[in-house]
Protein backbone atom coordinates (compact mmCIF):
# COMPACT_ATOMS: atom_id res chain seq x y z
CA UNK A 1 0.00 0.00 0.00
CA UNK A 2 1.45 3.34 -1.10
CA UNK A 3 -0.55 5.58 0.40
CA UNK A 4 -3.21 4.81 3.88
CA UNK A 5 -5.55 7.15 5.66
CA UNK A 6 -7.37 5.50 8.54
CA UNK A 7 -10.02 7.19 10.81
CA UNK A 8 -8.99 11.26 9.86
CA UNK A 9 -10.60 14.05 11.64
CA UNK A 10 -9.42 17.50 10.50
CA UNK A 11 -11.17 20.81 12.49
CA UNK A 12 -11.21 24.72 10.67
CA UNK A 13 -11.81 26.06 13.86
CA UNK A 14 -14.75 25.17 15.05
CA UNK A 15 -16.06 23.10 12.17
CA UNK A 16 -15.42 19.66 11.60
CA UNK A 17 -14.61 19.12 8.04
CA UNK A 18 -13.20 15.53 8.16
CA UNK A 19 -15.07 12.66 10.12
CA UNK A 20 -13.13 10.26 10.39
CA UNK A 21 -12.44 8.97 6.86
CA UNK A 22 -10.27 6.57 5.71
CA UNK A 23 -8.76 5.46 1.71
CA UNK A 24 -6.17 3.54 0.50
CA UNK A 25 -4.01 4.60 -2.83
CA UNK A 26 -2.29 1.07 -4.16
CA UNK A 27 1.18 1.63 -5.99
CA UNK A 28 0.08 2.42 -10.08
CA UNK A 29 -3.18 3.63 -9.30
CA UNK A 30 -5.45 6.29 -10.23
CA UNK A 31 -7.73 6.83 -7.59
CA UNK A 32 -10.52 9.71 -7.18
CA UNK A 33 -12.02 11.63 -4.99
CA UNK A 34 -15.29 13.06 -5.58
CA UNK A 35 -18.24 14.88 -3.88
CA UNK A 36 -20.05 18.12 -3.94
CA UNK A 37 -18.32 21.51 -3.22
CA UNK A 38 -17.50 21.71 0.39
CA UNK A 39 -17.55 18.04 1.20
CA UNK A 40 -13.84 18.10 2.07
CA UNK A 41 -11.91 16.74 -0.81
CA UNK A 42 -9.59 19.68 -0.73
CA UNK A 43 -9.36 19.49 2.90
CA UNK A 44 -8.61 15.75 2.76
CA UNK A 45 -5.90 16.45 -0.01
CA UNK A 46 -4.27 19.35 1.93
CA UNK A 47 -3.80 17.45 5.33
CA UNK A 48 -1.94 14.33 3.19
CA UNK A 49 0.48 16.97 2.53
CA UNK A 50 1.16 18.44 5.69
CA UNK A 51 -0.93 21.62 5.46
CA UNK A 52 -2.81 21.43 7.77
CA UNK A 53 -3.00 19.05 11.04
CA UNK A 54 -5.47 16.44 11.65
CA UNK A 55 -6.91 16.07 15.29
CA UNK A 56 -6.93 12.52 15.14
CA UNK A 57 -6.53 9.95 12.96
CA UNK A 58 -3.52 8.11 10.87
CA UNK A 59 -1.50 8.78 7.80
CA UNK A 60 1.10 6.67 5.92
CA UNK A 61 3.23 6.75 3.14
CA UNK A 62 4.81 3.40 2.46
CA UNK A 63 4.99 2.42 5.41
CA UNK A 64 5.59 5.77 7.42
CA UNK A 65 3.83 7.84 9.23
CA UNK A 66 3.16 11.33 7.94
CA UNK A 67 1.61 12.87 11.00
CA UNK A 68 2.65 15.92 11.97
CA UNK A 69 5.81 16.30 9.49
CA UNK A 70 6.19 19.62 8.41
CA UNK A 71 4.65 20.11 4.51
CA UNK A 72 8.51 19.93 2.77
CA UNK A 73 9.38 16.69 4.69
CA UNK A 74 6.52 14.95 3.06
CA UNK A 75 7.32 16.34 -0.70
CA UNK A 76 11.19 14.86 0.20
CA UNK A 77 9.23 11.70 0.82
CA UNK A 78 7.80 11.57 -2.51
CA UNK A 79 4.33 13.18 -2.49
CA UNK A 80 3.66 16.35 -4.77
CA UNK A 81 0.39 18.55 -4.95
CA UNK A 82 -1.37 20.52 -8.28
CA UNK A 83 -2.83 22.76 -5.79
CA UNK A 84 -6.51 23.82 -6.34
CA UNK A 85 -6.55 27.15 -8.48
CA UNK A 86 -3.05 25.61 -9.53
CA UNK A 87 -1.28 28.35 -7.43
CA UNK A 88 1.82 28.76 -9.69
CA UNK A 89 3.76 31.87 -8.87
CA UNK A 90 2.82 34.56 -11.56
CA UNK A 91 5.84 36.82 -10.48
CA UNK A 92 7.91 33.93 -11.49
CA UNK A 93 8.89 33.11 -15.00
CA UNK A 94 7.64 29.44 -16.37
CA UNK A 95 11.27 28.19 -15.96
CA UNK A 96 11.62 29.73 -12.22
CA UNK A 97 8.39 28.16 -11.91
CA UNK A 98 9.55 24.39 -12.67
CA UNK A 99 12.94 24.76 -10.66
CA UNK A 100 11.13 25.59 -7.32
CA UNK A 101 9.57 22.36 -8.16
CA UNK A 102 12.87 20.47 -7.73
CA UNK A 103 13.66 22.92 -5.45
CA UNK A 104 14.68 20.16 -2.83
CA UNK A 105 16.97 17.74 -5.43
CA UNK A 106 20.47 18.98 -5.72
CA UNK A 107 21.46 16.65 -8.53
CA UNK A 108 21.78 19.25 -11.33
CA UNK A 109 21.80 16.78 -14.56
CA UNK A 110 19.11 14.85 -13.00
CA UNK A 111 16.84 18.11 -12.64
CA UNK A 112 17.44 19.74 -16.17
CA UNK A 113 16.79 15.63 -17.43
CA UNK A 114 12.85 16.54 -15.62
CA UNK A 115 13.15 20.08 -17.10
CA UNK A 116 13.23 18.24 -20.72
CA UNK A 117 11.38 15.74 -20.20
CA UNK A 118 8.48 18.48 -18.74
CA UNK A 119 9.12 20.42 -22.10
CA UNK A 120 8.54 17.14 -24.40
CA UNK A 121 5.65 16.81 -22.35
CA UNK A 122 4.59 20.44 -22.49
CA UNK A 123 5.85 22.03 -25.70
CA UNK A 124 4.08 25.05 -25.15
CA UNK A 125 6.12 25.70 -22.07
CA UNK A 126 9.24 25.61 -23.58
CA UNK A 127 8.46 27.99 -25.88
CA UNK A 128 7.32 30.24 -22.79
CA UNK A 129 9.88 29.60 -20.46
CA UNK A 130 11.19 32.90 -20.41
CA UNK A 131 7.93 34.85 -19.67
CA UNK A 132 6.14 35.27 -16.24
CA UNK A 133 3.98 32.61 -15.49
CA UNK A 134 1.15 35.51 -14.36
CA UNK A 135 0.76 35.71 -18.59
CA UNK A 136 -0.37 32.41 -19.35
CA UNK A 137 -3.55 31.01 -20.06
CA UNK A 138 -5.26 29.13 -18.15
CA UNK A 139 -4.79 25.71 -19.87
CA UNK A 140 -1.03 26.82 -19.71
CA UNK A 141 -1.05 27.58 -16.11
CA UNK A 142 -2.66 24.36 -15.36
CA UNK A 143 -0.03 22.46 -17.42
CA UNK A 144 2.72 24.29 -15.60
CA UNK A 145 1.19 23.42 -11.94
CA UNK A 146 1.71 19.94 -13.54
CA UNK A 147 5.00 20.34 -15.14
CA UNK A 148 6.11 22.05 -11.50
CA UNK A 149 4.65 19.00 -9.60
CA UNK A 150 6.64 16.33 -11.67
CA UNK A 151 10.08 18.33 -11.41
CA UNK A 152 10.30 16.62 -7.72
CA UNK A 153 9.90 13.47 -9.36
CA UNK A 154 7.05 12.01 -6.88
CA UNK A 155 5.89 8.89 -6.26
CA UNK A 156 2.58 10.20 -5.69
CA UNK A 157 0.55 12.87 -7.09
CA UNK A 158 -2.01 14.86 -5.68
CA UNK A 159 -4.77 16.60 -8.25
CA UNK A 160 -6.86 18.86 -7.00
CA UNK A 161 -9.78 20.06 -9.49
CA UNK A 162 -7.48 19.72 -12.32
CA UNK A 163 -10.48 21.09 -14.54
CA UNK A 164 -11.77 24.00 -12.98
CA UNK A 165 -12.47 26.66 -15.05
CA UNK A 166 -10.90 25.30 -18.37
CA UNK A 167 -12.42 24.35 -21.28
CA UNK A 168 -14.15 21.11 -22.35
CA UNK A 169 -10.83 20.33 -25.15
CA UNK A 170 -8.36 21.22 -22.61
CA UNK A 171 -10.41 19.39 -19.80
CA UNK A 172 -9.66 16.70 -22.18
CA UNK A 173 -6.44 17.26 -23.03
CA UNK A 174 -5.45 17.64 -19.34
CA UNK A 175 -6.69 14.48 -18.47
CA UNK A 176 -4.83 12.30 -21.50
CA UNK A 177 -1.94 13.74 -19.90
CA UNK A 178 -2.77 12.49 -16.34
CA UNK A 179 -3.36 8.96 -17.71
CA UNK A 180 -0.46 9.28 -19.72
CA UNK A 181 1.63 10.46 -16.30
CA UNK A 182 0.40 7.32 -14.98
CA UNK A 183 0.98 5.05 -17.22
CA UNK A 184 4.52 6.18 -16.77
CA UNK A 185 4.52 5.39 -12.85
CA UNK A 186 3.69 7.86 -10.94
CA UNK A 187 0.47 7.07 -8.64
CA UNK A 188 -1.86 9.58 -8.54
CA UNK A 189 -5.05 10.68 -5.94
CA UNK A 190 -7.42 12.90 -8.00
CA UNK A 191 -10.00 15.56 -6.74
CA UNK A 192 -12.69 16.39 -8.74
CA UNK A 193 -16.30 17.88 -9.31
CA UNK A 194 -16.55 16.96 -12.83
CA UNK A 195 -17.21 13.18 -11.93
CA UNK A 196 -17.85 11.85 -15.14
CA UNK A 197 -14.15 12.61 -16.26
CA UNK A 198 -12.58 11.43 -12.87
CA UNK A 199 -14.31 8.62 -13.07
CA UNK A 200 -13.38 7.77 -17.29
CA UNK A 201 -9.89 7.64 -15.87
CA UNK A 202 -10.01 6.34 -12.37
CA UNK A 203 -9.43 2.81 -11.48
CA UNK A 204 -11.14 3.21 -7.88
CA UNK A 205 -12.43 6.05 -6.53
CA UNK A 206 -14.32 7.12 -2.91
CA UNK A 207 -17.54 9.59 -2.85
CA UNK A 208 -17.14 12.34 0.04
CA UNK A 209 -20.25 13.41 1.60
CA UNK A 210 -19.74 16.75 4.15
CA UNK A 211 -16.58 14.75 5.72
CA UNK A 212 -17.53 11.54 5.67
CA UNK A 213 -17.11 9.00 2.89
CA UNK A 214 -20.10 7.39 1.73
CA UNK A 215 -19.19 4.87 -1.04
CA UNK A 216 -16.29 3.27 -2.62
CA UNK A 217 -15.23 0.87 -5.35
CA UNK A 218 -13.69 0.61 -8.98
CA UNK A 219 -14.71 3.37 -10.97
CA UNK A 220 -16.82 1.90 -13.52
CA UNK A 221 -18.99 0.41 -10.42
CA UNK A 222 -19.14 4.15 -8.68
CA UNK A 223 -20.12 5.40 -12.56
CA UNK A 224 -22.97 3.12 -13.32
CA UNK A 225 -24.02 3.33 -9.54
CA UNK A 226 -27.68 5.17 -9.60
CA UNK A 227 -26.85 7.26 -6.36
CA UNK A 228 -23.84 8.38 -7.82
CA UNK A 229 -25.42 9.17 -11.30
CA UNK A 230 -28.47 11.07 -9.73
CA UNK A 231 -25.81 13.53 -7.51
CA UNK A 232 -22.68 13.78 -9.71
CA UNK A 233 -23.01 13.13 -13.30
CA UNK A 234 -26.39 14.75 -14.21
CA UNK A 235 -29.22 11.99 -14.76
CA UNK B 1 21.40 76.62 -11.16
CA UNK B 2 24.57 75.72 -8.80
CA UNK B 3 22.44 74.83 -6.47
CA UNK B 4 20.26 72.52 -8.33
CA UNK B 5 23.15 70.57 -9.21
CA UNK B 6 24.48 71.08 -5.72
CA UNK B 7 21.87 69.63 -4.23
CA UNK B 8 21.23 66.52 -7.09
CA UNK B 9 24.92 65.41 -5.59
CA UNK B 10 24.08 66.10 -1.83
CA UNK B 11 20.35 64.71 -2.22
CA UNK B 12 21.90 61.46 -4.47
CA UNK B 13 24.10 60.51 -1.39
CA UNK B 14 21.17 61.27 1.16
CA UNK B 15 18.97 59.16 -1.17
CA UNK B 16 21.46 56.17 -1.17
CA UNK B 17 21.08 55.95 2.50
CA UNK B 18 17.33 55.92 2.68
CA UNK B 19 17.17 53.44 -0.39
CA UNK B 20 19.60 51.01 1.34
CA UNK B 21 17.08 51.41 4.95
CA UNK B 22 13.77 51.37 2.66
CA UNK B 23 14.97 48.00 0.71
CA UNK B 24 14.97 46.42 4.10
CA UNK B 25 11.58 47.67 5.20
CA UNK B 26 9.74 46.61 1.54
CA UNK B 27 11.56 43.19 1.66
CA UNK B 28 10.14 42.34 5.08
CA UNK B 29 6.48 43.95 3.89
CA UNK B 30 6.60 42.06 0.86
CA UNK B 31 6.95 38.45 2.34
CA UNK B 32 5.04 39.24 5.69
CA UNK B 33 3.37 42.04 5.05
CA UNK B 34 5.07 43.62 8.09
CA UNK B 35 5.69 47.34 8.47
CA UNK B 36 9.03 46.50 10.93
CA UNK B 37 9.17 49.71 12.78
CA UNK B 38 12.20 48.22 14.51
CA UNK B 39 14.27 48.56 11.55
CA UNK B 40 15.64 52.21 11.61
CA UNK B 41 16.64 50.82 15.16
CA UNK B 42 18.71 47.96 14.01
CA UNK B 43 20.48 50.15 11.71
CA UNK B 44 21.51 52.75 14.76
CA UNK B 45 22.65 48.49 15.95
CA UNK B 46 24.54 48.33 12.75
CA UNK B 47 26.78 51.69 13.81
CA UNK B 48 27.28 50.95 17.02
CA UNK B 49 28.76 47.13 15.94
CA UNK B 50 31.08 49.41 13.71
CA UNK B 51 32.31 51.63 16.16
CA UNK B 52 33.23 49.09 18.44
CA UNK B 53 34.88 47.45 15.95
CA UNK B 54 36.97 50.03 14.69
CA UNK B 55 37.62 51.67 18.64
CA UNK B 56 38.07 48.53 20.39
CA UNK B 57 39.12 45.99 17.92
CA UNK B 58 41.12 48.25 15.96
CA UNK B 59 40.25 47.02 12.25
CA UNK B 60 40.23 49.00 9.38
CA UNK B 61 36.27 50.50 8.35
CA UNK B 62 36.00 47.59 5.56
CA UNK B 63 35.98 44.43 8.10
CA UNK B 64 33.70 46.88 10.74
CA UNK B 65 31.29 46.87 7.38
CA UNK B 66 31.52 43.06 7.71
CA UNK B 67 31.44 42.15 11.21
CA UNK B 68 28.37 45.01 11.25
CA UNK B 69 26.78 43.37 8.67
CA UNK B 70 26.89 39.52 10.40
CA UNK B 71 25.76 41.46 13.54
CA UNK B 72 22.67 42.81 12.73
CA UNK B 73 21.92 40.35 10.01
CA UNK B 74 21.69 37.87 13.98
CA UNK B 75 19.95 40.95 15.26
CA UNK B 76 16.88 41.36 12.81
CA UNK B 77 16.90 37.43 13.15
CA UNK B 78 16.64 37.32 16.88
CA UNK B 79 14.25 40.09 16.78
CA UNK B 80 12.16 38.12 14.10
CA UNK B 81 12.26 34.86 15.81
CA UNK B 82 11.27 36.37 19.17
CA UNK B 83 8.94 38.75 18.44
CA UNK B 84 7.14 38.34 15.20
CA UNK B 85 7.16 34.57 14.56
CA UNK B 86 4.52 33.83 17.31
CA UNK B 87 2.12 36.42 15.93
CA UNK B 88 2.64 34.92 12.63
CA UNK B 89 -1.03 33.75 12.70
CA UNK B 90 -2.55 36.44 14.61
CA UNK B 91 -4.39 39.25 13.00
CA UNK B 92 -2.41 42.11 11.28
CA UNK B 93 -2.32 44.74 13.91
CA UNK B 94 -1.05 41.97 16.40
CA UNK B 95 2.71 42.15 15.08
CA UNK B 96 2.64 45.75 14.10
CA UNK B 97 2.54 47.16 17.64
CA UNK B 98 4.80 44.57 18.81
CA UNK B 99 6.89 46.01 15.83
CA UNK B 100 6.80 49.62 17.65
CA UNK B 101 6.97 48.12 21.57
CA UNK B 102 10.22 46.51 19.75
CA UNK B 103 11.47 49.39 18.41
CA UNK B 104 10.95 51.60 21.79
CA UNK B 105 13.15 48.73 23.43
CA UNK B 106 15.59 48.94 21.11
CA UNK B 107 15.89 52.95 21.69
CA UNK B 108 15.34 52.38 25.16
CA UNK B 109 17.77 49.94 25.84
CA UNK B 110 20.32 51.72 23.84
CA UNK B 111 20.29 54.60 25.95
CA UNK B 112 20.78 52.52 29.09
CA UNK B 113 23.58 50.30 27.52
CA UNK B 114 25.53 53.19 25.52
CA UNK B 115 24.31 56.08 26.96
CA UNK B 116 23.42 59.18 25.69
CA UNK B 117 26.15 60.44 24.05
CA UNK B 118 27.00 61.67 21.03
CA UNK B 119 30.17 59.54 19.59
CA UNK B 120 31.43 59.68 16.15
CA UNK B 121 34.04 57.54 14.36
CA UNK B 122 37.46 58.13 14.78
CA UNK B 123 39.03 60.62 12.18
CA UNK B 124 40.96 59.13 9.54
CA UNK B 125 39.08 55.95 8.70
CA UNK B 126 38.01 56.92 5.18
CA UNK B 127 39.79 59.22 3.09
CA UNK B 128 37.25 62.42 2.76
CA UNK B 129 38.45 64.92 0.06
CA UNK B 130 36.69 67.61 -1.69
CA UNK B 131 36.48 67.00 -5.56
CA UNK B 132 35.89 69.38 -6.78
CA UNK B 133 33.29 69.45 -10.25
CA UNK B 134 32.67 71.31 -13.08
CA UNK B 135 29.36 70.62 -14.89
CA UNK B 136 28.12 72.78 -17.90
CA UNK B 137 30.69 75.75 -16.34
CA UNK B 138 29.15 75.47 -13.04
CA UNK B 139 31.36 75.01 -10.28
CA UNK B 140 29.92 72.08 -7.21
CA UNK B 141 31.56 70.10 -4.89
CA UNK B 142 31.26 66.48 -4.11
CA UNK B 143 33.01 64.93 -1.53
CA UNK B 144 34.77 61.08 -1.68
CA UNK B 145 32.49 60.12 0.93
CA UNK B 146 29.73 61.19 -1.10
CA UNK B 147 30.91 58.97 -3.86
CA UNK B 148 31.76 56.16 -1.27
CA UNK B 149 28.58 56.39 -0.28
CA UNK B 150 26.60 56.15 -4.15
CA UNK B 151 29.51 53.54 -5.19
CA UNK B 152 28.49 50.96 -2.09
CA UNK B 153 24.59 51.52 -2.34
CA UNK B 154 25.07 50.69 -6.04
CA UNK B 155 27.32 47.76 -5.38
CA UNK B 156 24.75 46.39 -2.45
CA UNK B 157 21.67 46.92 -4.72
CA UNK B 158 23.28 45.01 -7.35
CA UNK B 159 24.61 41.99 -5.07
CA UNK B 160 20.44 42.47 -3.82
CA UNK B 161 19.41 41.51 -7.31
CA UNK B 162 21.42 39.17 -7.86
CA UNK B 163 20.51 37.46 -4.75
CA UNK B 164 16.62 37.53 -5.74
CA UNK B 165 17.23 36.91 -9.38
CA UNK B 166 19.60 34.12 -9.26
CA UNK B 167 19.86 32.11 -6.46
CA UNK B 168 17.69 29.25 -5.32
CA UNK B 169 17.12 31.45 -1.97
CA UNK B 170 16.24 34.58 -4.16
CA UNK B 171 13.61 32.06 -5.62
CA UNK B 172 11.95 30.83 -2.65
CA UNK B 173 11.44 34.34 -1.00
CA UNK B 174 9.90 35.40 -4.01
CA UNK B 175 7.46 32.53 -4.10
CA UNK B 176 6.77 33.05 -0.59
CA UNK B 177 6.06 36.83 -0.38
CA UNK B 178 3.57 35.45 -3.43
CA UNK B 179 1.88 32.35 -1.71
CA UNK B 180 3.51 30.81 1.59
CA UNK B 181 1.24 27.75 1.28
CA UNK B 182 2.34 26.95 -2.66
CA UNK B 183 5.45 27.59 -1.32
CA UNK B 184 5.50 24.81 1.43
CA UNK B 185 4.19 22.33 -1.62
CA UNK B 186 7.44 23.26 -3.39
CA UNK B 187 9.13 21.72 0.09
CA UNK B 188 10.51 25.46 0.69
CA UNK B 189 11.27 26.48 4.37
CA UNK B 190 8.99 29.27 4.99
CA UNK B 191 10.19 30.07 8.36
CA UNK B 192 13.80 29.73 7.06
CA UNK B 193 13.18 32.23 4.32
CA UNK B 194 11.13 34.67 6.29
CA UNK B 195 14.81 34.82 8.46
CA UNK B 196 16.80 35.31 5.46
CA UNK B 197 14.61 37.83 4.26
CA UNK B 198 15.12 39.60 7.53
CA UNK B 199 19.35 38.95 7.89
CA UNK B 200 19.43 40.33 4.45
CA UNK B 201 17.63 43.69 5.31
CA UNK B 202 18.96 43.95 8.28
CA UNK B 203 22.59 43.90 6.99
CA UNK B 204 21.83 46.31 4.51
CA UNK B 205 20.48 48.50 7.74
CA UNK B 206 23.89 48.26 9.08
CA UNK B 207 25.58 49.19 6.05
CA UNK B 208 23.00 52.33 5.70
CA UNK B 209 24.08 53.12 9.72
CA UNK B 210 27.57 53.00 9.38
CA UNK B 211 27.25 55.55 6.12
CA UNK B 212 24.79 57.53 7.72
CA UNK B 213 27.33 57.80 10.62
CA UNK B 214 30.44 58.60 8.71
CA UNK B 215 27.89 61.40 6.49
CA UNK B 216 27.25 63.37 9.74
CA UNK B 217 29.80 62.28 11.66
CA UNK B 218 28.34 61.80 15.06
CA UNK B 219 26.47 58.41 16.21
CA UNK B 220 23.70 58.35 19.20
CA UNK B 221 20.75 55.55 20.01
CA UNK B 222 18.41 57.29 19.30
CA UNK B 223 19.47 57.87 15.40
CA UNK B 224 17.57 55.44 13.76
CA UNK B 225 14.30 57.03 14.00
CA UNK B 226 13.78 59.84 11.90
CA UNK B 227 15.98 57.98 9.09
CA UNK B 228 14.14 55.17 9.83
CA UNK B 229 11.15 57.12 9.05
CA UNK B 230 11.89 58.82 6.43
CA UNK B 231 13.30 55.15 4.94
CA UNK B 232 9.55 54.15 5.09
CA UNK B 233 8.33 57.30 3.60
CA UNK B 234 10.71 56.33 0.70
CA UNK B 235 9.56 52.49 0.65
CA UNK B 236 5.91 53.68 0.43
CA UNK B 237 6.54 56.86 -1.88
CA UNK B 238 8.27 53.92 -4.67
CA UNK B 239 5.89 51.42 -3.74
CA UNK B 240 5.75 49.13 -0.47
CA UNK B 241 6.72 45.77 -1.28
CA UNK B 242 9.03 46.19 -4.74
CA UNK B 243 12.37 45.85 -4.28
CA UNK B 244 13.15 48.57 -7.23
CA UNK B 245 10.20 50.58 -5.70
CA UNK B 246 12.74 50.94 -2.31
CA UNK B 247 15.24 52.02 -4.79
CA UNK B 248 13.59 55.11 -6.87
CA UNK B 249 12.07 55.50 -3.56
CA UNK B 250 15.04 56.07 -1.66
CA UNK B 251 16.74 58.52 -3.88
CA UNK B 252 13.57 60.42 -5.15
CA UNK B 253 13.26 60.91 -1.35
CA UNK B 254 17.10 62.34 -0.83
CA UNK B 255 16.89 64.75 -3.60
CA UNK B 256 13.55 66.06 -2.58
CA UNK B 257 14.82 66.84 0.60
CA UNK B 258 17.77 68.52 -0.11
CA UNK B 259 16.16 70.62 -2.86
CA UNK B 260 13.33 71.68 0.19
CA UNK B 261 16.74 72.46 1.91
CA UNK B 262 18.02 74.06 -0.52
CA UNK B 263 15.61 75.97 -2.28
CA UNK B 264 13.12 76.73 0.90
CA UNK B 265 14.24 76.20 4.55
CA UNK B 266 15.76 73.05 6.40
CA UNK B 267 13.33 73.34 9.31
CA UNK B 268 10.38 73.21 6.55
CA UNK B 269 12.23 69.28 5.55
CA UNK B 270 10.35 67.02 7.93
CA UNK B 271 7.05 68.37 7.47
CA UNK B 272 7.21 68.63 3.80
CA UNK B 273 8.62 64.78 3.53
CA UNK B 274 5.44 64.01 5.66
CA UNK B 275 2.77 65.60 3.85
CA UNK B 276 4.29 63.92 0.85
CA UNK B 277 3.33 60.27 2.33
CA UNK B 278 -0.17 61.90 2.72
CA UNK B 279 -0.47 63.09 -0.75
CA UNK B 280 1.29 59.73 -2.04
CA UNK B 281 -0.95 58.05 0.32
CA UNK B 282 -4.17 59.67 -1.15
CA UNK B 283 -3.04 60.33 -4.82
CA UNK B 284 -1.35 56.72 -5.66
CA UNK B 285 -1.71 54.47 -2.50
CA UNK B 286 0.24 51.77 -4.29
CA UNK B 287 3.32 53.93 -4.78
CA UNK B 288 4.92 54.94 -7.64
CA UNK B 289 5.94 51.60 -9.25
CA UNK B 290 3.09 49.87 -7.64
CA UNK B 291 0.25 49.07 -10.48
CA UNK B 292 -3.14 49.88 -8.14
CA UNK B 293 -5.02 46.64 -9.06
CA UNK B 294 -2.42 44.21 -8.29
CA UNK B 295 -3.00 44.51 -4.83
CA UNK B 296 -1.21 40.57 -3.36
CA UNK B 297 -4.16 38.71 -1.83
Amino acid sequence: MLLKVENLDVYYGAIHALKGISLEVKEGEIVTLIGANGAGKSTTLNTICGLLRPQSGRITFQGQALNGLPAPAIVKLGISQVPEGRRIFPNLTVKENLELGAYLRRDREGISRSMRDVFRRFPRLEERQKQMAGTLSGGEQQMLAIGRALMSRPKLMLLDEPSMGLAPLLVQEIFNIIKEINQQGTTILLVEQNANMALSVAHRGYVLETGRITLQGKAAELAANAAVKKAYLGG
Amino acid sequence: MAVFFQQIINGLSLGSIYALIALGYTMVYGIIQLINFAHGDIMMAGAYIAFFVVVYLKLNIWWAFIISMIGSALLGVIIERVAYKPLRNATRLAPLITAIGMSLFLENGGLMVLGTDIRSYPGGLITNAQLPLTLFGIRLTATTLQLLILAITIVMMIILQYIVHYTRAGKAMRAVSYDADAARLMGINVDNTISLTFALGSAFAAVAGILLGLYYNNIQPLMGIMPGLKAFVAAVIGGIGLIPGAMVGGFALGIFETMVSGYWSSNLRDPIVFLLLILILLVKPAGLLGKNNTEKV
